[in-house]
Order: C-alpha cells, then sequence, then structure tokens
C-alpha cells in the first residue's frame, strides 16, 4: 500500500501505517486523516506534534494510557483524559494520532 | 606469519577473548568489535588478562561499537588503539590471515 | 484485570550483539501497558544495557537506550541492577542512565528508579516474584 503526499509516493503497510518515519512530513497526516474523512484542525496537531516529540525523546510510541497522562501534564486536564482524545481520534488516540504523525503503531497496542 | 584475530563477544559471557589471547602469538595483532569492546575497558574482570598479553600482542578496539556502548576512550586500558573502519580494513590487509573467535 | 502479578524481567544481555536486551524492553512495555506490575534486574552483561552515552549512528541501527528513560512513564520504577555484575565490569551506579519517576503518592516528587542490590537480595527478589521472564 502507499499513499501519494505533494507527489511523492510513500509505501504504508496494510494498515496505513508509513514504512519509514523518516519519510514523514506534515502533508502525511493530512492526506491520512482524509482517507478517514476527517480534516485535521489544531487540536489534532497538538496531539500529533507532542507524540512526534516523543518519538524523538524515547524512541517509542507511547501506549494510551501514557500519552493521556503525559499529554495531561504538558496540556492540561481538560486535554489529558480519554473523552477527549477518543472525540478527536475516534479510531483510538494511540493507533489513529501515531498513525497520522508517521509512528509505528504504539508498542503494547493490540 | 602475522595473525590479525578479531574478537566479537564479551569476555564476561564467553571465553572467546580467553582463547583468543591464549592462542595469538608474539606480534600478533587483536581486534575487539561488537561486544568484544567491552574487554577493552579498565578495572574489570577480564583487564589483567588483556594487560598480560599486551606484553607481546598488538590491541586495537573498534570505534563505532564502542560508541554504540556508551563506552568512552577514557575507560580504555592504556595502550590499546582505537581504530576505524578503514584501519580494520587496512589491518585485515598487513596481516597474512585473519582469524575470527566467536 | 482480574489479578495483577509481579514480574520480574531478568535482563543478561550486551544491547547490541544480540536482539534480547530490545526484545526484553518491549514486552516490559507490553505488560505494563495492561497494568501488571513489572520490575525490571539488570544482571551480568545485563548492566550494559542502560549504559550512558550510547550512540549507535555509527552503527545504523536503532539507539534503543532512551526508551529507558520512558520506564518510569509507564509507571515501572523498579529497576535492580546487580552490584557485584558492575563491579566485576569496573562500573558504577553513575555510568548508568538515570533512569527516574514521579512519585503520584507523594505530590509527583521525581524520584530513582535503579537500585543497586546484592545477589543475595536479587535472589530473594525472584523468590517474591509471581512470574521471571528471562532474556
Amino acid at each position: 500500500m502507499s499513499i501519494e503526499v505533494n507527489g511523492k509516493t510513500l509505501e504504508t503497510d496494510e494498515e496505513g501505517y508509513l514504512a519509514d518515519l523518516n519519510q514523514w512530513e506534515p502533508g502525511c497526516a493530512d492526506v491520512m486523516a482524509a482517507i478517514d474523512d476527517t480534516v485535521l484542525n489544531e487540536n489534532h496537531w497538538e496531539v500529533i506534534n507532542f507524540l512526534r516529540e516523543y518519538y524523538e525523546e524515547y524512541q517509542i510510541a507511547p501506549a494510551v494510557r501514557v500519552l493521556t497522562k503525559a499529554i495531561g501534564k504538558k496540556l492540561g486536564k481538560d486535554k489529558g483524559n480519554s473523552k477527549y482524545l477518543y472525540e478527536l481520534f475516534p479510531y483510538g488516540p494511540g493507533k489513529q494520532a501515531c498513525k497520522y504523525a508517521g509512528l509505528p503503531k504504539p508498542t503494547g497496542c493490540v | 606469519m602475522a595473525i590479525l584475530h578479531t574478537v566479537n563477544k564479551s569476555p564476561f559471557e564467553r571465553d572467546a577473548l580467553k582463547a583468543c589471547v591464549r592462542m595469538a602469538s608474539k606480534g600478533s595483532s587483536v581486534l575487539m568489535i561488537e561486544d568484544g569492546v567491552y574487554g577493552a575497558t579498565k578495572g574489570t574482570t577480564a583487564s589483567n588478562m588483556v594487560t598480560d598479553a599486551m606484553k607481546d600482542v598488538n590491541f586495537y578496539v573498534l570505534s563505532a561499537d564502542l560508541k554504540a556502548r556508551g563506552v568512552d576512550e577514557s575507560r580504555l586500558i592504556e595502550g590499546i588503539k582505537v581504530v576505524n573502519y578503514s584501519d580494520f580494513v587496512n589491518l585485515t590487509v598487513e596481516n597474512d590471515k585473519v582469524q575470527s573467535w566467536l | 484485570m482480574s489479578e495483577t502479578k509481579k514480574f520480574l524481567f531478568v535482563n543478561r544481555k550486551a544491547p547490541y550483539g544480540t536482539i534480547y536486551a530490545w526484545e526484553s524492553l518491549e514486552v516490559v512495555l507490553i505488560s505494563a501497558a495492561f497494568e501488571q506490575d513489572a520490575r525490571m534486574a539488570f544482571i551480568d552483561d545485563g548492566v550494559y544495557q542502560i549504559a550512558k552515552g550510547q550512540d549507535t549512528s555509527e552503527l545504523g541501527i536503532k539507539n534503543f537506550s532512551p526508551t529507558y528513560n520512558a520506564l518510569g512513564d509507564y509507571d515501572i520504577n523498579k529497576i535492580y541492577v546487580e552490584k557485584e555484575s558492575l563491579e566485576a565490569r569496573g562500573l558504577t551506579v553513575d555510568d548508568l542512565l538515570p533512569l527516574t519517576y514521579e512519585d503520584e503518592d507523594d505530590d509527583w516528587a521525581e524520584k530513582d528508579s535503579i537500585k543497586v542490590v546484592s545477589s543475595a537480595e536479587l535472589a530473594e527478589l525472584m523468590d517474591q516474584s509471581d512470574v521471571i521472564l528471562s532474556f
């Protein structure tokens, strides 16, 4: 499988995760979201950017529980809860947001 | 007949370094690579074995493998030379043969 | 989750020569995601896994040592390192990553996760564990 981003063809796995995370650019997230009939707003981007920073620092995509706690600490309690994150990413904040961010599926995610 | 011996196992887990040191004759060279680089650090239970062998044998250790494992050069036994990949190639060329201790 | 078990992950291999270290770390993170009580022990060459200053850029393989810093986020804050293994390798706790966690019951104070223990203490920890997984 693959996606088209700004005229480039980028390879993905069967679930739509980017094969090479170094190929990620912001346009990837928009293209992937469009496939899910989603238009990304700044709240989505806040989480996507957070995930990319987390990966940069720890070299893993965090589990949902860890993500929720860490978002709460960084962006405030009104955002660090499952309800808020699931509203933004109904397919699961771990799975869906990590995919848009170009990261692998979170470790421990089934 | 000069031989280059390579050791790629930690001296604390396998006896590759011990066997190598026993067999390395005067004038030969030992290059520590991969997990073998732990054998180049000082203050360990294997350090004396290496220090003794250094009277007759030249010891080298591969820089990239040291860095990967976070082994700072300040922790190496004095006299062991740090080499890069092209030095590795030169060592294999300069010696008549290569013996790998796995 | 009906029951929480005490898992002890015993790590005995150096990080890059074999795949054991990374496999262990992945299983640890997975078990923590299922809210099990996971502890880690580093003995023998396993102590090298959490050595400071790892840089694999010249090898072209992934440096997973930063991931150990995330263990605190996963509530894995009991990390035991065997004293005898450190000494045999000329290492002290200062040569290891400064792994910490934030203690929820103590106003999120940052605390050290690593505890240097003797072989005897480690044997006792193994006795107290429900499940021991070796890597």
